[in-house]
């Protein structure tokens, strides 16, 4: 690795010499000699384990849930349904205000995806747990479901999500988060030529090594200690607090060692319900998502749809971009509407585009609900613009690299959503990647920098 | 529930144990045992991170039940390092920053372990297929292949 | 109900406790034991043999007999195995290779069952205590069968006759996306005089190309006397769908792959 501390030496303060440096990692020692504890290395005596009746619909009215066979099953301690919950329908995001909530702990009256949670079973053993929730019986009436998010925000499209009321989430700019700068329909009739295209990704499933889990152990005082992979410790604690309506202070999480997250920890999903078991059987608890349920159950990466429409000149300015952007929630909205509101921002790339109009939609389907997931909101938006790019700079016969030092955002650049660019590096990273790739352009990109205009 | 005895070496120490029949050794191990090193990632044969070393050969511990291991000489990563010296294998994953979640390290180090046992002197190629059940999801496993021969080099300048 | 294991020195006393509710055979435990940590909760008892002899391999006058508890690490490391070792290290990692075995590959469901595939295309011989059944027939009733298997018998193939091909999209280790194994004869002038080709991944369990196999007798291993035979591969097959792959791509590719294992 080559380190060029040349760049930004005049505005640099330190001199970066720690970066390039071998340093230790403080958790290696306990990872090569599997001394590292995660939270299912903690074994409490008498412990329950936890396992989840699922909705086997993607959407359907529950008519009635009988456990009483299941509780009658040998090793159950406990069955939980949504009226053991204190406060059962929760967002996560409501901690910053960023409701409104709409989530069930343990489903009531209706399931809105396959594999929502409806029954919690406590049992001594993983496998009576198993046995007991086979014997639990719902009963439900099937609805139509809609998995496309095009379909769900068309008229008359079932409704997924009945807290929310329609199949997208109501931002206080309405229907969708926007950004306008610029005159946007004056760019594209200024542009030589213009470029409208479509993309779309599917959810992605993080598939840590190490699956979603907890463990919970009663102490003295009516506290809890909760052991737990979370990405979002205080997050997950308070609302936990929240839905088990339990003061902050009775609860203790200990955490920060993960098998592997990216991103897919950060939804407060098994905590809660595992605290209530404990709470109500006085006895620690495990509740460890399986393989499966970490591939089928857990949060994935949203699906989402893209439509890019650009102006642009034959010397390669983007004079005009317009973008409609739908993020696929799933049936709960969890952290996607941030999701789709940074895609908002995110959407004009690292370019300076002097006419923008960007619509983003948070879409309600009968999908499994989709969350965070490594720069979620701007990756896909990031492979759909770059591939913009390179379409845009055939369209005009121009060196994509080229094309990109055009439009290249720089330092005191005004973005689309009023946000002063500062500490732009792109203009240098781009000169080094075309020395790097060798991949050479015209010798006035080179004398390029992102902050001295005109140089 | 029908409790059975399991009695076996872990890491050249004597174990003796009743479990429930049909206890795996993954769970006999962590639960019972107290050897947490290896990981229970996904119970079906797919991981690799529940990787241990019966009798020389390298099982998963996951699809095993403890009670086919009567008698056996079973290692794992926890019982690696000597006198608290780090195994090389260990020391070459911590130097070349083969770890970074550390969930599948013990799987790995088990796999690495019964390669080099064999094959003192791997190829890289040897490393990569010794290593293909062992999945690490933090996209890791050039400085693991490294490790793995960096510990092979160390070893046999140590045998030299 | 919990799971229990149940030990056996001899397979006639596990075969009578086999008859009761609820009791599977346990082989290498990458099939039974893997269902019960997911959560099938049908199977309350495992029944597991010690007897030696199932491990046993035996290679004498041109015939293999493996006993049904021989593992594929086994098989890939047995110097008079050699044509048969890209089938067997074809199947999982290392730690699966020292635990799966010939029995139990006879029973997974696909995409798993490479190993089967090799066997089928082999015309091999499923040995229970009923008796010895072709492993055609064996595979068709395989869901009912009740009886332990003992092992399997073929005749040795000649390295030059056997080949065996699986595509996975991870490398070295992956699940199939298909696999191929063929047995080939050749007359002096090269072109074939008996083939048997045997698919993994295009049905539920192994199946045999019986179009290809006649498309291609009398014909040279040349791109162009070989393309009935990968016209005809398709016919009768019912790919799986699974994260893998699609029924419709696995059927697409199977023309292309079997062509290059044919052309090699």
């Amino acid at each position: 690795m080559e380190l060029r501390k040349d760049y930004f030496a005049d505005v640099r303060k330190d001199g970066l010499n720690e970066i390039g440096q071998p340093r230790p990692r403080l958790d290696s020692p306990g990872h090569v000699t599997g001394k590292t504890a995660y939270f299912a290395d903690r074994n409490f005596p008498g412990m329950l384990h936890l396992k989840m009746v699922r909705s086997p619909h993607h959407h359907a009215r529950i008519r009635s849930i009988d456990t009483s066979e299941a509780e009658k099953h040998p090793g159950v301690v406990r069955v939980l349904t949504a009226r053991d919950v204190p406060h059962n329908v929760y967002t996560i995001l409501i901690l910053i205000q960023v409701g409104p909530e709409d989530e069930t702990v343990l489903a009531d009256g209706k399931v809105r995806w396959k594999g929502e949670a409806v029954v919690a079973v406590l049992a001594e053993t993983e496998r009576a747990a198993q046995e007991a929730a086979a014997k639990v019986k719902v009963d439900y009436e099937v609805l139509p479901a809609v998995f496309d998010m095009e379909e769900a925000l068309k008229p008359g499209a079932p409704v997924v999500n009945e807290y929310h009321g329609q199949n997208y989430y109501l931002y206080d700019s309405g229907e969708c988060r926007k950004v306008r700068f610029g005159d946007v329909e004056a760019g594209f009739a200024q542009a030589d030529h213009i470029l409208e295209q479509s993309y779309q990704s599917s959810p992605i499933e993080h598939a840590p090594t190490e699956t979603t889990g907890c463990v919970v152990a009663p102490e003295g005082n009516d506290r809890f200690t909760c052991y737990t992979n979370t990405q979002a410790m205080f997050f997950t604690l308070d609302n936990a607090s929240i839905i088990l309506q339990m003061p902050g202070s009775k609860l203790h999480f200990v955490g920060g060692t993960v098998g592997g997250g990216f991103g897919g920890k950060v939804d407060v999903i098994v905590e809660p319900i595992a605290i209530l078991g404990a709470k109500l059987t006085g006895r620690p608890v495990s509740f460890v998502y399986s393989r499966e349920e970490e591939m089928q159950i857990s949060s994935p990466r949203a699906a989402e749809k893209i439509v890019i429409k650009d102006g642009v000149m034959k010397d390669g300015r983007i004079v005009a971009r317009k973008v409609t952007g739908y993020t696929d929630a799933g049936a709960y909205s969890r952290h996607s509407p941030y999701g789709a509101q940074k895609g908002a921002a995110h959407y004009p790339g690292p370019y300076t585009i002097s006419n923008v109009w960007i619509d983003t939609y948070c879409v309600y389907t009968n999908r499994t609900p989709s969350s965070a997931m490594r720069g979620f909101g701007v990756t896909i938006g990031d492979f759909a613009l770059e591939v913009q790019m390179d379409k845009l700079a055939r369209l005009i016969g121009m060196d994509p690299l080229e094309f990109r030092f055009i439009n290249a955002y720089r330092d005191g650049d005004m973005k689309a959503h009023r946000q002063p660019t500062e500490g732009a590096a792109l203009i240098e990273c781009m000169q080094e990647a075309s020395r790097a790739a060798n991949w050479p352009v015209a010798e006035k990109y080179m004398a390029m920098s992102s902050y001295r205009k005109g140089a | 529930m029908a409790k059975v005895p399991v009695q076996f070496t872990l890491n050249g120490s004597e174990k003796a144990e009743f479990i429930e029949s049909g206890t795996t050794l993954l769970n006999a191990l962590r639960d019972k045992i107290g050897d947490t090193s290896p990981k229970g990632g996904c119970h079906q044969g797919t991981c690799g991170a529940c990787s241990v070393i019966i009798d020389g050969e390298l099982r998963l511990s996951c699809l095993t039940l403890a009670e086919t291991c009567n008698g056996a000489d079973i290692k794992t990563t926890a019982g690696l390092a000597e006198g608290g010296v780090l195994h090389p294998l260990q020391r070459a994953f911590l130097d070349a920053f083969a770890t970074q979640c550390g969930f599948c390290t013990p799987g790995m180090i088990t796999a690495a372990k019964v390669l080099l046992d064999r094959t003192p002197n791997p190829s890289r190629e040897d490393v990569v297929e010794a290593l293909s059940g062992n999945i690490c999801r933090c996209t890791g496993y050039e400085p693991i292949i490294q490790a793995v021969l960096t510990a092979a080099r160390a070893n046999s300048q140590n045998a030299a | 109900m919990s799971l229990a294991l149940q030990t056996f020195s001899t397979v006639k006393d596990a075969n009578a406790a086999l008859q009761a509710a609820g009791t599977r055979y346990l082989g290498g435990g990458t099939l039974v034991v893997r269902a019960a940590n997911e959560g099938d909760v049908s199977t309350s008892s495992l029944v597991r043999v010690t007897d030696p002899g199932l491990s046993q391999i035996a290679v004498a006058g041109g015939k293999v007999r493996l006993g049904a508890s021989v593992t594929m690490a086994a098989i890939a490391s047995h110097p008079e195995l050699a044509a048969l070792a890209p089938a067997a290290r074809a199947v999982g990692g290392p730690a699966i290779r020292n635990m799966a075995t010939v029995g139990g590959n006879l029973f997974a469901p696909a995409p798993y069952g490479d190993f089967a595939v090799a066997l089928l295309a082999l015309d091999a011989t499923v040995v229970t205590g009923d008796g010895e059944t072709p492993i055609e027939t064996f595979l068709a009733g395989r869901d009912t069968t009740r009886a332990i298997v003992t092992g399997v018998g073929f005749a040795s193939p000649k390295a030059e006759s056997f080949r065996f091909l699986k595509v996975s999209r991870v490398k070295p280790k992956g699940v199939s996306v298909l696999s191929i194994a063929a047995l080939l004869e050749l007359a002096a002038d090269g072109a074939v005089s008996s083939a048997r080709i045997a698919l993994g991944c295009m049905a539920d369990r192994p199946t045999r190309a019986k179009a290809a196999e006649k498309a291609l007798l009398g014909c040279k291993l040349t791109p162009q006397e070989i393309a009935p035979a990968l016209a005809a591969a398709g016919e009768g097959i019912a790919p799986i769908t699974d994260p893998i792959a699609s029924a419709w791509y696995r059927a697409e590719v199977l023309p292309v792959h079997l062509g290059r294992l044919l052309s090699n």
